[in-house]
């Protein structure tokens, strides 16, 4: 499986994400400049997360409407697999890929810590690797992650098992509805989260419990369906 | 030249923490009967011709492009 990491001025997590992928599929994703209106042959599109043009008008705002999204639009309708995460939740959102959006923290605050993932769908070609129900550890880092949607939009999210990742007992960071942390798009290919996986794979993080959700995503050995 | 501003606006129902916060700052300064603050954004915007019809146009599509966030806000457009 091969991924491709999209890179937009303002990003800072996108070389954590970069060793996450090389450290886990054993081969380092193709990059992606924002111009750029093609994206290679691959498998995994990630958005990684950061401060992409300053968080100007609204956080993901202006990267959304950079070329390159159209190329991760057309991937997302191929039912290639793309994931956003923290910025890059925020982008896909603004894009229109997934409903919503990333509110202020309701503290104000931004919040830097880890927080408890209940794995709300583990039926997700992203989750596939955990069991329903299971709580893993997670870091967030973020100003704007208050999830939000119309009543119409949540029912709808609920009902089609669209919340894949829930902020677990009492961790909610930011005031999202539903204590929502993570949503894929109603087909299951375009995964939105605010947590950083990425930053939870191995030892030396203290912990890998993030690691499932890349083996899940890159059809690696070891995950069941 | 027309001169326009575009005023986006949380819509009703849409929670706004700042406004929230804004609100208690103006109580703790003893601005007394302060109702419900809302925070919104404001775009004065030059266009460099003077069809009035056409700028109408032009400025919802930017409204509903990039300035507002439908999901959560709304836009006003104001022609000097």
């Amino acid at each position: 499986m091969k991924a491709a990491v999209i890179l937009l001025p303002g990003l800072n997590r996108d070389r954590d994400m970069i060793a996450a992928l090389t450290k886990i599929s054993g081969t380092p994703p193709v990059t992606v400049w924002q111009t750029d209106t093609a994206i290679p042959d691959v498998d995994l599109v990630v958005i990684p997360g950061g401060f992409s043009y300053g968080d100007y008008l609204r956080c993901g705002a202006i990267a959304a409407r950079m070329p390159v999204l159209d190329a991760v639009r057309r991937k997302a309708a191929e039912g290639v697999r793309v994931m956003g995460v923290c910025n890059g939740f925020q982008i896909l959102l603004e894009a229109g890929l997934l409903p919503g959006a990333l509110m202020r923290n309701a503290s104000l605050h931004f919040v830097c810590r880890e927080v408890k993932l209940e794995v709300a769908n583990a039926d997700t070609a992203f989750t596939r690797g955990y069991s329903k129900g299971q709580v893993i550890r997670c870091p967030v880092a973020h100003h704007d992650g208050n999830y939000f949607a119309d009543a119409d939009t949540l029912k709808r999210l609920e009902d089609n098992g669209q919340v894949v990742f829930r902020y677990a007992e009492g961790t909610n960071p930011n005031g999202s509805m539903h204590d929502i942390a993570g949503i894929v798009n109603e087909a299951g290919n375009v995964l939105g989260m605010m947590p950083h996986p990425e930053n939870l794979i191995e030892a030396a993080h203290g912990g890998d419990d993030g690691r499932a959700l890349f083996e899940s995503a890159l059809d690696l050995a070891g995950v069941a369906g | 030249m027309i001169k326009a501003r575009v005023t986006v606006t949380l819509k009703n129902g849409v929670l706004d923490p700042q406004g929230k916060a804004i609100e208690g700052a103006l109580g703790t300064l003893g601005f007394s009967g302060v109702g419900h603050v809302r925070q919104g954004k404001v775009f004065d915007i030059e266009l460099d011709h003077d069809d009035r019809a056409r700028a109408e146009a032009e400025l919802a599509a930017m409204a509903e492009k990039l300035l507002a966030n439908t999901v959560i806000e709304d836009y006003t457009v104001s022609i000097a």
